[in-house]
C-alpha cells in the first residue's frame, strides 16, 4: 500500500516536474516577448489592472527545480527502502541507479534531450562535501590509525597501481589494434587510468554497510576509498597538465615536479584539513550561550575547509576528511548533548541525502544519446582491466603488509577487498571535466566510465553479499557493552604498552601510548573546555550508559507491569535483583539529590532508612552536580513523561533561538481551578473538623483516571488511601518526601492528615506557587519572580526549574513532575491572596 | 639465520626456550640482548628495581602489577628463561602453523592469555577477583577523575555482571566467560622485532 502510494506520487511529481521544465522556456521567450502579464514579468509592460495573481514560474524555476529533483530523488529512495524484499539482495545503490534510468527516459521521452545531468560542479561543489564530512566525522578513529599503514599504502601505492597498469594496458592493446581506429595517446591513456583509479567512497560505503564485514575489513576499504579519492584526484590533475603540456615537453623534470605536486597536494590538503578541524574544536569551546546555532559552525567550517583546499588547488576531499576527523572527538566532548546529535543526525541527513541524489542522477545521465560513443574493445577491456588489476594490486600489497602486520589479512578478506574495487560518481565527474579540445575521445571515456560504474555498482554490488556469505566472511560482531570488558580492554592495553616497553619493543601500543600522552597534555588542555575535559574517561562512559540503559529498561518493565508501583514495594523490589539499586537510584537522581540539598528533608530520608544504597545515591548527587546532566535528564524525562499530564498537551511557542515550552493558558486554568476548588473544600472541612466528603475525590478520581496517558499514574490513584505511609520505608524518592509534606500542609493549617495522601498524589489539586502567581499575573509562561524568589522552599527539583526553562526536552516534564510533587510550604501571604481570589 | 642459532649458543637455555615459548631465535637473541640491557649489574637476573629504572613503566597506572607478574610467587628474581616465558604469552597466536614439538597448551594460547590477564587483578592469588582487587585496579586505572563512591558503584556493576555463581567475586571461569566475545588475540598480543 504504502510503496505503490509513493510510487504514484513520484510519477505525478515527475510528470510536474518535467512539464515545468518543458514551460520553462517557453515562458521564457513569451516573457521576453514581453506581452503577457501573467508571467510574472508584468514591470516590461503596463498594466491595466491590479492583477490578483500572477503566475511566476520563471522567477522560482530554478531553485523550484532543485527542490523538486531532491524531492524525487528522496522520494526514489523511499520507495526503494519500503520493498524490504528487494533490497536483500540488492543492494540500495544498485536500485537507485536504475530508478534513474527510468526518469531519465521519461525526461528523454518528454524532452527528447537530457535536460538533467550531473554536472561537475554540482557533484563536486555541492554533493561530494557533506559526504566526506560525514564519513570522517563518523570515522572509528582508533581503527583507522591502527591500519593506516595498510590504508595508505592501499591508497596510494594502490592507486597508482591501478592508473597506470590500466594506463598503460590500454595504451598497448591499443598499439595491438584491439580497438580500432581511435585518436588517444598514451597520455590520455594514463589520464583515463587516473580517473578510474579510484574506489569509491560513497558506492563502496553504500555496499559494505549492508553487509556488515568485520570491522578490520570495512576499514580498509573504507579508509582507502576515501583516501584514494584525493589520490585520484591529484592524479587526474598532474596528467591532465601533462596532456596539455603534451607529450614532447614532458621531461624528468616535469616528472620530478608532478610527483612533488602529489605529495604537496594531498598532504597540503590533509594539512589544511587539520587546521579547520583545530579551529572548530576552538570554537565550540566558546559557543556556550549560542547552543542553538553550535551546530552550525561545524558544517560551515567542514565546508570552508573544503572550499579553501579547493582555492590553493591542494586535495579537498582529503581536507574535508581529516577536518571530521580531528574534530570529532573535539566537538563531541565541547558541545552540549543535543547539538552532537544534531550534527549527528544532520550530517546523516545531508550526506545520505546528496548519495542518494548522486546514484539517481548516475542513472538519469547515462539516458542522453549525445554521450554515448560504443566501441566494444575499448569498453570490454577497460572493465577486465579494472578488475583484474584491483586484484593483483590487493594480493601484492596486501601480501607485503602482512609481513608486518600483528593479525594478518586472511586471503577471503583480500577477495573481498578486491571484489569491493567501486567505481562510483568520482570517476564520472572527472570524466565529465575531460576537456574535449584535447582529448578527441572524450564522449568514450564517460561513456566507457558510465559501464564501469555501473557494472562495478549494479554487478559486483548484487553479487558482493552472496560472495560474503558463500566465502563465509568473518561479519561485524555485535558489539555489546559491558563493563567488565571494558575495564579488560583497558588493562590489555596497559598491559601492552608495558610489556612492550619492558621487552624495548617500540610498536603500535607504543606510539599510541605516546601520541595520547601528548593529547592529554597539551590538545585535550587546548581544544577542550574543562568541564568536557573531566568526561573524557571511556570506562566511566560505559558505565553511565549501562545506567542509563538499567534506567530506561526498569521504566519498561514499569509500564509492563502498569504501574511503577513495584517500585514501592518492597518484595518487588528485591525480586528485582540487586542491580536495580542503582538503576532506580539512576532514574531518579535528581530527586534524591535535591532531598540531599533540602536540609528539612535530609534528616528525614536518613531516617526513613531508604534502600537505595547511600553509594549509588551520592553518586548520583556528583553525577547531577557535575558529569553528566544532560543524559540525567534524559532518563528523568523518560519516567516523568509517564507521569501526570495535563488535559491539554503543552504547546510549543515558537522562538528561534530558544526552545522553550509555553504552558496552556488553558492548562493553567484549569488546574488552578480544580486545585481551587479541592482546596475550598479541604479548607471548609479543616475548619469544621470533619473528614472531607469523600464524594468529591472520588469524584476527581474518576474524572482524571481515564485521562492518564498511561497506567503508571494509576500508582498515585489506585491503592489505599494511605498506602504511602504504610510502606514508608519503601524506595521511592516520592515517598521520601511525604513526612516533609505533611509537615508543611500541618503548618499551613490542614489538620486532617488522613485526607493527605488521597489528594496531594493527585497533586493537579493543588496549585504549585508559581502556577497561582502566574494566575493572578496572566503570564503563565515563566514563575513570576516571586515564585522563583520561593523556589528555593519547595522540595522536589523545583529549584531545577529556572534553569531548565530553556531546555526543549526536559521544560515540559520537569513542569509535569513538578506537578507531580507534594505541594510546597504554601507561605502565609499565598494563603491569604487564595482566600482572596476566592 | 646461521649467524643468529651460532650466537643463540650465548643465549642460556637457548634450544630450549625456542621449543618451549616459541621465540624464534632472532626474537630470543633479541630479548637476551634486551634483558642484559635491563639487568645493569650483570648478575644474570632482573629485581623489580631493575623494571622500574624503565621510565615508561613510570607512567602506566598497572605498571606495578605487569612487573609482578614477571615474579613467581615468593621470588625476589626473575632469570632469562621465567623472562622469556612470561614474554611469551603476549606472542600473536600462528594460526595455520603448526610447528612441530609444540605443547598443547602453549603460553600463547587463549586460555594461557586468559589466565595472566586474571592473575594480574587476583593478587592474592585466590583463584577469585574479589570486590577489593577489581576496586584496586579500577582506581589505578581511572585515577582521580572519579570520586570513591563512583568507583565503587562501578566495581559492584562489574561484578555483578560477571558473578555468575553470586559469591560476590569473579572467579577465572567467569571470567572466562564475560569476555568471550572478546578477540583476545589480538588484543593481548604484541609484535615482537626479528
Amino acid at each position: 500500500m504504502g510503496p505503490r502510494w509513493t510510487s504514484a506520487l513520484l510519477l505525478c511529481l515527475l510528470m510536474v516536474a518535467s512539464s515545468l521544465a518543458n514551460e520553462a522556456p517557453a515562458h521564457e521567450t513569451s516573457a521576453s516577448g514581453g506581452n503577457q502579464t501573467s508571467t510574472g514579468h508584468g514591470e516590461a509592460a503596463p498594466i491595466t489592472t491590479l492583477p490578483i495573481v500572477t503566475w511566476k514560474w520563471h522567477h522560482v524555476s530554478t531553485p523550484y527545480l532543485v527542490a523538486l529533483w531532491i524531492l524525487v530523488s528522496w522520494l526514489c529512495k523511499l520507495v526503494i527502502e519500503a520493498n524490504h524484499h528487494v533490497t536483500t539482495y540488492i543492494p540500495e545503490s544498485a536500485l537507485l541507479i536504475c530508478l534513474g534510468f527510468l526518469l531519465g527516459g521519461m525526461i528523454w521521452g518528454a524532452d527528447k534531450v537530457q535536460t538533467f545531468k550531473l554536472t561537475p560542479t554540482v557533484f563536486f561543489f555541492y554533493l561530494l562535501p557533506q559526504i566526506i564530512l560525514d564519513s570522517g566525522y563518523a570515522m572509528p578513529n582508533k581503527l583507522f590509525f591502527t591500519n593506516m599503514g595498510g590504508i595508505l599504502i592501499h591508497a596510494i601505492i594502490g592507486t597508482c597501481w591501478n592508473a597506470a597498469t590500466l594506463g598503460l594496458s590500454l595504451w598497448g592493446c591499443h598499439k595491438g589494434g584491439a580497438m580500432g581506429d581511435i585518436d588517444i595517446g598514451l597520455l590520455q591513456y594514463l589520464l583515463f587510468g587516473s580517473l578510474l583509479a579510484a574506489v569509491d567512497p560513497v558506492a563502496v560505503i553504500a555496499v559494505f554497510e549492508q553487509v556488515h564485514v568485520n570491522e578490520v575489513l570495512f576499514i580498509m576499504v573504507f579508509g582507502e576509498s576515501l583516501l584514494n579519492d584525493g589520490v585520484t584526484v591529484v592524479l587526474f590533475n598532474v596528467f591532465d597538465a601533462f596532456v596539455s603540456l603534451g607529450g614532447g615537453a614532458i621531461d624528468a623534470k616535469e616528472i620530478v615536479k608532478g610527483i612533488i605536486s602529489f605529495f604537496v597536494v594531498a598532504f597540503g590538503g590533509s594539512l589544511v584539513g587539520f587546521v579547520f578541524g583545530l579551529l572548530i574544536s576552538l570554537l565550540t569551546r566558546c559557543t556556550k550561550n549560542i547552543q542553538i546555532i553550535e551546530p552550525g559552525f561545524i558544517f560551515v567550517l567542514g565546508y570552508l575547509a573544503y572550499l579553501t583546499a579547493e582555492m590553493l588547488s591542494l586535495s579537498a576531499i582529503l581536507s574535508v576528511m581529516f577536518c571530521g576527523m580531528c574534530c570529532q572527538k573535539y566537538i563531541n566532548s565541547n558541545m552540549d548533548e543535543r547539538s552532537v546529535q544534531t550534527v549527528r543526525s544532520a550530517l546523516k541527513v545531508f550526506a545520505n541525502g546528496s548519495e542518494t541524489i548522486i546514484f539517481v542522477f548516475l542513472g538519469i545521465s547515462a539516458i542522453d544519446k549525445s554521450i554515448w560513443v560504443w566501441n566494444t574493445g575499448f569498453i570490454l577491456l577497460t572493465l577486465f582491466f579494472i578488475l583484474v588489476y584491483r586484484f593483483i594490486g590487493v594480493f601484492v600489497l596486501t601480501w607485503m603488509m602482512n609481513r608486518f602486520r600483528l593479525v594478518p589479512i586472511s586471503l577471503v578478506d583480500q577477495v573481498i577487498m578486491g571484489y569491493g574495487g567501486l567505481r562510483g560518481a568520482v570517476a564520472y565527474g572527472l570524466a565529465v571535466l575531460l576537456d574535449e579540445t584535447r582529448i578527441k575521445e572524450k564522449n568514450l571515456m564517460i561513456s566507457t566510465t558510465l559501464i564501469v560504474v555501473y557494472f562495478t555498482v549494479i554487478f559486483q554490488g548484487i553479487t558482493m553479499k552472496p560472495l560474503v556469505q558463500w566465502l563465509k566472511v568473518k561479519r561485524a560482531a555485535l558489539v555489546e557493552l559491558s563493563l567488565i570488558e571494558k575495564v579488560q580492554n583497558k588493562v590489555f592495553d596497559h598491559a601492552l604498552i608495558a610489556i612492550e616497553d619492558i621487552s624495548g619493543q617500540i610498536g603500535h601500543n607504543y606510539m599510541r601510548d605516546k601520541w595520547r600522552n601528548f593529547e592529554e597534555k597539551w590538545m585535550s588542555w587546548f581544544l577542550l573546555k574543562s568541564s568536557a575535559r573531566k568526561k573524557q574517561d571511556r570506562l566511566f562512559n560505559v558505565f553511565h550508559e549501562l545506567n542509563l540503559q538499567d534506567a530506561m529498561e526498569y521504566v519498561t518493565e514499569g509500564e509492563r507491569r502498569g504501574s511503577l508501583d513495584f517500585i514501592r514495594n518492597e518484595n518487588a523490589f528485591v525480586d528485582f535483583k540487586k542491580k536495580f539499586d542503582e538503576d532506580f537510584a539512576e532514574a531518579m537522581p535528581d530527586i534524591m539529590a535535591d532531598m540531599i540539598q533540602f536540609d528539612g528533608c535530609n534528616v528525614v530520608f536518613l531516617y526513613r532508612g531508604d534502600p537505595v544504597p547511600s553509594v549509588s545515591l551520592e553518586m548520583h548527587e556528583q553525577n547531577l552536580r557535575g558529569l553528566r546532566q544532560a543524559e540525567e535528564i534524559n532518563a528523568h524525562h523518560l519516567l516523568e513523561q509517564h507521569l501526570y499530564k495535563g488535559r491539554k498537551q503543552h504547546r510549543h511557542k515558537f522562538s528561534r533561538s530558544h526552545f522553550s515550552i509555553n504552558q496552556d493558558e488553558n492548562e493553567v486554568q484549569e488546574i488552578f481551578q480544580r486545585t481551587m476548588r479541592s482546596r475550598l473544600e479541604s479548607f471548609k472541612s479543616g475548619k469544621m473538623g470533619v473528614a472531607p466528603p469523600k464524594t468529591i475525590t472520588k469524584h476527581t478520581k474518576r474524572e482524571q483516571q481515564p485521562k492518564m496517558p498511561n497506567g503508571k499514574n494509576r500508582s498515585y490513584y489506585s491503592g489505599d488511601e494511605d498506602f504511602e505511609f504504610s510502606e514508608g520505608d519503601s524506595a521511592s524518592g516520592y515517598d521520601a518526601s511525604f513526612p516533609t509534606r505533611v509537615s508543611y500542609r500541618t503548618g499551613a493549617g490542614i489538620e486532617n492528615p488522613a485526607f493527605m495522601p488521597d489528594v496531594d498524589p493527585s497533586s493537579p489539586m493543588h496549585i504549585p506557587p508559581w502556577l497561582a502567581d502566574a494566575e493572578l499575573e496572566v503570564s503563565p509562561v515563566a514563575p513570576s519572580q516571586r515564585a522563583q524568589v520561593r523556589l528555593p522552599w519547595m522540595p522536589g527539583h523545583l529549584h531545577r526549574l529556572s534553569s531548565l526553562r530553556t531546555s526543549p526536552r526536559s521544560g515540559d516534564s520537569v513542569q509535569e513532575g513538578d506537578e507531580q510533587l507534594p505541594p510546597p510550604p504554601p507561605p502565609p501571604p499565598r494563603h491569604d491572596r487564595d482566600d482572596n481570589h476566592l | 639465520m646461521g649467524s643468529s642459532s651460532s650466537s643463540l649458543n650465548n643465549v642460556p637455555d637457548g634450544q630450549q626456550l625456542m621449543q618451549e615459548t616459541g621465540f624464534s631465535a632472532a626474537h630470543l637473541l633479541r630479548l637476551y640482548e634486551r634483558f642484559k640491557f635491563l639487568d645493569k649489574d650483570n648478575r644474570g637476573h632482573l629485581r623489580s628495581e631493575d623494571f622500574e629504572a624503565v621510565p615508561e613503566l613510570s607512567e602506566n597506572p598497572i605498571g606495578d602489577r605487569i612487573v609482578g607478574a614477571f615474579f613467581l610467587p615468593g621470588q625476589e628474581t626473575v632469570d632469562f628463561s621465567s623472562f622469556v616465558r612470561v614474554l611469551a604469552h603476549f606472542r600473536p597466536t600462528e594460526k595455520n602453523r603448526t610447528r612441530a614439538g609444540a605443547q598443547p597448551d602453549p603460553a600463547n594460547s587463549r586460555n594461557r592469555k586468559l589466565k595472566f590477564a586474571f592473575r594480574l587483578y587476583d593478587q592474592d592469588r585466590d583463584g577469585k577477583i574479589s570486590r577489593i582487587e577489581l576496586l584496586q585496579v579500577l582506581r589505578e586505572m581511572l585515577g582521580m577523575q572519579v570520586t570513591e563512591e563512583q568507583l565503587q558503584s562501578i566495581a559492584d556493576r562489574a561484578i555483578q555482571e560477571a558473578d555468575l555463581d553470586k559469591d560476590d567475586a569473579i572467579s577465572f571461569d567467569e571470567f572466562r566467560k564475560s569476555l568471550e566475545k572478546v578477540n583476545i588475540d589480538h588484543k593481548m598480543s604484541i609484535r615482537f622485532l626479528e
